[in-house]
């Protein structure tokens, strides 16, 4: 089906199932452990035996030497392959560093060896005795340093943020110097780690020359052929198989060490090998945030109309890496005739930077965000209001092209009143509750919403049954749930009539999940089936596909009425379609929008600072599940209170390293961090995003948090850190007085 | 995780003599340390001696008043003892200020005492580290220092120790027992326990090979008002930056102990006689010979605001 109009009314509308907080079907698997992950498949095959990967111990050089004779010799070691054993493997079109092979060391942690034993504590003790020797080479490791040298790069994200090396609209530098108040101010913020719950892993089964992998992979397809391609076998050699997903956040968009090595231990070991990267070699082994190093420019006038504004952002990454495109955002965020974006790229010698939730728009709204606050304050303007004032319905630097649906000013105007933002002292460090500093802060969030074709195959059996099949993942997102409620809504059948088989390669292929576009593609492609099969049904009864419908399992046309298994007989119906898109994404800019409110206290004495209340007030389309989306929104929350106050990826400048490389050195918010998390979905719908009307929102929801936080820590104290993660050092030297 | 043999012991003393007799062996009770140090192969024991069998976990109130807290004592138990809650109140409250509930069910007195360091180069086997590999050199110093020490340190070692409990400890003058392997015992007063790094990072304690710590004694208590206070970057379950265990008496003097700045709980007692004065002067004191790194110096202000702020809840 291509959607190249508006969406009209169609059966999705009746809202019997769909907008319904529908309890996750898979989550009663989960919370009782009977969801199967791709370690735990013990029953897909016989003779599994355990790999452990081996990082290397050096960021940049290479391989001189590998002593694999006593490993070999160890109690359980059935095969070693050492990265010496064969050159480079290929390298999948969305990698940067290469996964295995040949001498040369890209970074620290880069796989070097996969040692396969009978038991994983075997194969675990003989990776320990392999020698291994070394010729370190010179690298980059300092961003801040490098930054001097970085070059003009655009980047087009396959996450979807964009934007060219420099953009130019109007003369910012003209009308930047003309206005009378503004802010030229440099933020950072750091590297950081996806830290998902459950490791990559991988149980990798050979037959003959096919592969068949069962991993944990957000997104199927992208990662058969870039797995074939790595290994250097035809695709249709390769299933991959990832019904559930203890988390991604984008470090599982990709191919990574566990699924390359699990095939090729395998092979070797001529026995299925399943591999988890253990959480020690996970930040430098894989992927992470890059961290960036952004100036922000806005002039005003003195009522506070933005007239120019610039955001220059520069990140690492290794040579054949991309951008953190921390500036998109910028370029549709706020009004203004004058602007400029630019970004650059330093080359560094650290692990990959690639993809996390919401890549550029997190880091660029920490920023950007930060920036807006500064300025309402150099105003004397409420950072709701100045927002407000700047609030623009087109593409600023396109004005004929406008939004699809933008209500910005309704999130800020509705939180504003919610979060009680009146009783806000604008003065900073004005309000205390005993040893607490108090302070709120606003900021605007904004995340594009990505349009991207989807497939699904759906039949009804005998029994009426419903079966959705599609290569979809659901990381946790609620994915089963929504496509369950859409086939529901369009065949007109209970949402228990519903089954849903998600993440294999066999299947039809979906948008799979990143760039918060799995929930609206997944179900427009599911949609698009169902439609198919509707019209199917309809021609095999006679019935007029205009006037039939489908409701209580019955499908009905007149006076004529059978059930919905009759209709499908004994050997029952399938129908199999996908949604592609016109040229709407084009015409329109299609973009989803937040207000979050935050209120922090920070200790007077230690500097500590802790969230009290946060509050997110969303616009983006029709929300499919309310329950699922709200979970998206509050773990992005989370997620963003990590980013303000602790996350950051320690980078040792001079071994060339994420020194903080496990759970107990990285710090993301525990319970204990998070307090009462509120989440209004304005209703709305946006007919120009598909024939759900919806949008994303896994990633808005993080958009805009942190800087969020930030404000309202410089409500609370008057000092204002640009530097993430703000912690209690960077404030202890300016807090007042203890006596 | 090196393969290695295992065996239970009967009694403390056959504990310590099958240490003894096995060079390379170690005890373990709770395994919360050991047991991930062991999967990373910094502790690569080739025999376990297995002491949770042992009757070394009771608290009994002592004849003098005080308290003797078994060294299998599970963290969770000392933390909810009443005795310890009403007289030695600092002491659960470090308790429960530290790790989680999971860990503290297992994690035992003794074991608390012999936490290893959290630095993060002594847990990354490819990085140089005396503690780890005596000799190696150190890779923290010049690199990411902020959590580590800033007072005690050496040119060998920036570590510091990771415990809660052995700060409060440390404050309430408490003594650790112990059963050698010849049989005898001894009482190692907690100041003593723990060494500063000095050229041999890696010997962290007095106890000598095969020693086996048997019960923490604590004088009759004190009174006073006792805080131990926790500054951390996230609310839970993180190791602290700075902690201090305070007691303070009506009349304003009191005591108090550091955790988070050095590579033993640390105390000086003379400082102690400026507590009247206020937090600065206290803090000057304890932090005279401080070697902070730029990325820890925060440490020092840090040490003195929180005094401050224990001192202030004193007083109301």
């Amino acid at each position: 089906m291509k959607f190249e109009t508006p969406a009209a009314q169609n059966p999705i509308d009746q809202l019997k199932v769909i907008g319904k907080p529908a309890d996750r079907i898979d989550g009663k698997f989960k919370t009782t452990g009977t969801a199967p992950y791709a370690y735990e498949r013990h029953d897909v095959a016989a003779d599994q035996a355990y790999g452990f990967i081996v990082g290397a111990a050096i960021a940049k050089g290479r391989i001189s030497r590998v002593d694999a004779a006593e490993a070999k010799r160890a109690p359980g070691v059935i095969a070693v392959v050492t990265t010496l054993d064969m050159p480079r493997l290929g390298r999948g079109r969305m990698n940067a560093a290469y996964l295995f092979g040949g001498a040369d060391v890209q970074h620290y942690h880069q796989a070097i060896a996969i040692v396969v034993a009978e038991t994983f504590e075997q194969a675990r003790f003989a990776a320990s005795l392999l020698r291994v020797d070394y010729a370190r080479a010179q690298g980059r490791y300092d961003l801040a340093e490098e930054s001097k040298r970085a070059e003009l790069k655009g980047e087009d994200t396959d996450e979807g943020t964009s934007a060219p090396p420099l953009q130019r609209t109007g003369d910012f530098e003209a009308a930047f110097a003309a206005v009378p108040v503004k802010l030229d101010a440099e933020y950072t913020t750091p590297d950081q780690s996806h830290a998902m719950m459950e490791p990559h892993s991988s149980l990798a089964v050979w037959e003959g020359d096919r592969l068949t992998l069962w991993t944990s992979n957000q997104m199927i397809n992208w990662g058969k052929g870039d797995l074939a391609k790595t290994l250097g076998i035809p695709e249709q050699s390769v299933r991959l198989i990832s019904p559930y997903v203890g988390g991604g956040f984008g470090g599982k968009l990709f191919v990574r060490s566990d699924a390359a090595l699990a095939a090729l231990g395998a092979k070797a070991a001529r026995r299925p090998v399943k591999v988890a990267l253990t959480r020690p070699i996970m930040a430098n082994n894989t992927t992470h945030r890059p961290a960036t190093i952004q100036r922000i420019r806005i002039g005003a006038t003195p009522e506070g109309k933005i007239r120019a504004i610039a955001h220059e952002s520069t990140s690492g990454n290794l040579p054949d890496g991309k951008l953190e495109t921390a500036v998109s955002q910028t370029r549709l965020l706020y009004g203004g005739a004058n602007r400029m974006t630019s970004m650059r790229l330093a080359l560094l010698d650290l692990p990959e930077g690639n993809s996390m939730r919401a890549p550029g728009e997190a880091p660029g709204l920490m920023a950007l965000e930060i920036a807006m606050d500064e300025m309402a304050e150099k105003l004397h303007m409420d950072p709701v209001e100045f927002r407000i004032m700047n609030d623009t319905q087109v593409d600023p630097e396109n004005p004929q092209r406008p939004f699809s649906y933008r209500n910005l000013v309704g999130c800020l105007r509705l939180g504003a009143e919610r979060f009680g933002w009146s009783r806000r002292d604008p003065t900073p460090a004005m309000t205390r509750d005993g040893q607490w500093m108090i302070g709120m802060g606003v900021a605007g969030g904004f995340r594009n919403n990505l349009l991207t074709k989807s497939a699904a195959r759906v039949a009804i059996d005998k029994a009426g049954i419903v079966t959705v099949t599609t290569d979809m993942t659901d990381i946790g997102t609620g994915s089963y749930t929504i496509i369950a409620q859409t086939a529901a809504e369009m065949l007109g059948v209970p949402l228990d009539h519903v089954r849903v088989l998600l993440g294999d390669s066999n299947s039809p292929i979906s948008s799979g999940s990143g760039g918060q576009w799995g929930g609206n593609n997944s179900t427009a492609g599911v949609y698009a089936a169902c439609v198919k099969l509707r019209e199917a049904i309809a021609q095999n009864l006679g019935f007029n596909e205009r006037d039939v419908l489908f409701a209580d399992g019955q499908v009905r046309s007149g006076n004529r009425a059978l059930s919905l298994a009759e209709a499908a007989g004994d050997p029952g119906l399938s129908a199999e379609d996908g949604i592609e898109y016109g040229d709407l994404g084009k015409k329109y800019q299609q973009s989803t929008f937040a207000g979050h409110f935050v209120e922090v206290g920070v200790d007077v004495a230690t500097g500590e600072i802790r969230v009290r209340r946060m509050l997110a007030v969303c616009s983006a389309g029709r929300i499919l599940n309310p329950k699922t989306a709200r979970s998206q929104v509050i773990g992005a929350m989370t997620m963003g209170v990590g980013a303000a106050l602790m996350e950051e990826l320690a980078v040792d400048k001079r071994l060339g390293f994420f020194v903080n490389h496990d759970l107990a050195s990285y710090e993301v918010p525990v319970h204990a961090d998070i307090p009462h998390q509120e989440v209004i979905f304005l209703d709305e719908v946006d007919p120009m995003s598909s024939p759900m009307k919806a949008k994303g929102v896994g990633e808005l929801g993080l958009c805009g948090v942190g800087a969020a936080v930030a404000n309202a820590v410089y409500n609370a104290t008057g000092v204002r850190v640009r530097d993430y993660p703000i912690t209690l050092d960077k404030l202890i030297e300016r807090l007042p007085e203890i006596v | 995780m090196k393969p290695f043999t295992y065996e239970r012991a009967s009694s403390a003393a056959d504990a310590a003599d099958k240490a003894g007799r096995a060079p390379g062996s170690k005890f373990i009770a709770g395994g919360t340390n050991l047991l991930d140090l062991m999967k990373l192969q910094i502790e690569a024991p080739n025999h376990l001696i297995d002491i949770n069998g042992l009757d070394l976990d009771k608290i009994e109130s002592m004849p003098d008043g005080g308290l003797r807290i078994g060294a299998l004592v599970r963290n969770t138990d000392l933390a909810a003892d009443m005795r310890v809650r009403r007289d030695y109140a600092m002491l659960s409250r470090a308790l429960l200020a530290g790790a989680s509930g999971q860990l503290r069910n297992k994690a035992t007195t003794a074991g608390n005492l012999l936490q290893r360091t959290r630095c993060p180069y002594f847990y990354d086997t490819n990085m140089p580290c005396n503690k780890r590999q005596p000799g190696s050199g150190c890779s923290a110093i010049g690199g990411y220092t902020r959590q580590l020490g800033v007072v005690g340190v050496s040119d060998a070692c920036i570590a510091t120790h990771p415990s809660d409990m052995a700060v409060a400890m440390r404050a309430l003058d408490a003594t650790v027992e112990t059963v050698r392997a010849d049989k005898s015992s001894r009482a190692v007063p907690i100041a003593e326990f723990h060494r500063l790094p000095g050229d041999t990072p890696h010997i962290e304690t007095v106890l000598e090979p095969g020693e086996l710590i048997t019960a923490v004694t604590l004088p009759k208590a004190i009174g006073g008002k006792q805080y131990y206070r926790k500054v951390r970057d996230r609310a839970s379950y993180a190791f602290a930056l700075v902690s201090i265990a305070a007691v303070v008496q009506p009349d304003g003097s009191g005591r108090v102990a550091v955790g988070g700045i050095a590579h033993k709980p640390w105390r000086i007692e003379a400082a102690e006689t400026n507590m009247l004065r206020g937090a600065k002067p206290v803090a000057e004191q304890l932090l005279a010979d401080a070697r902070p790194t730029r990325a820890n110096a925060f440490k020092l202000p840090l040490v003195e605001r929180t005094l401050a702020a224990v001192l202030a809840e004193a007083r109301t």
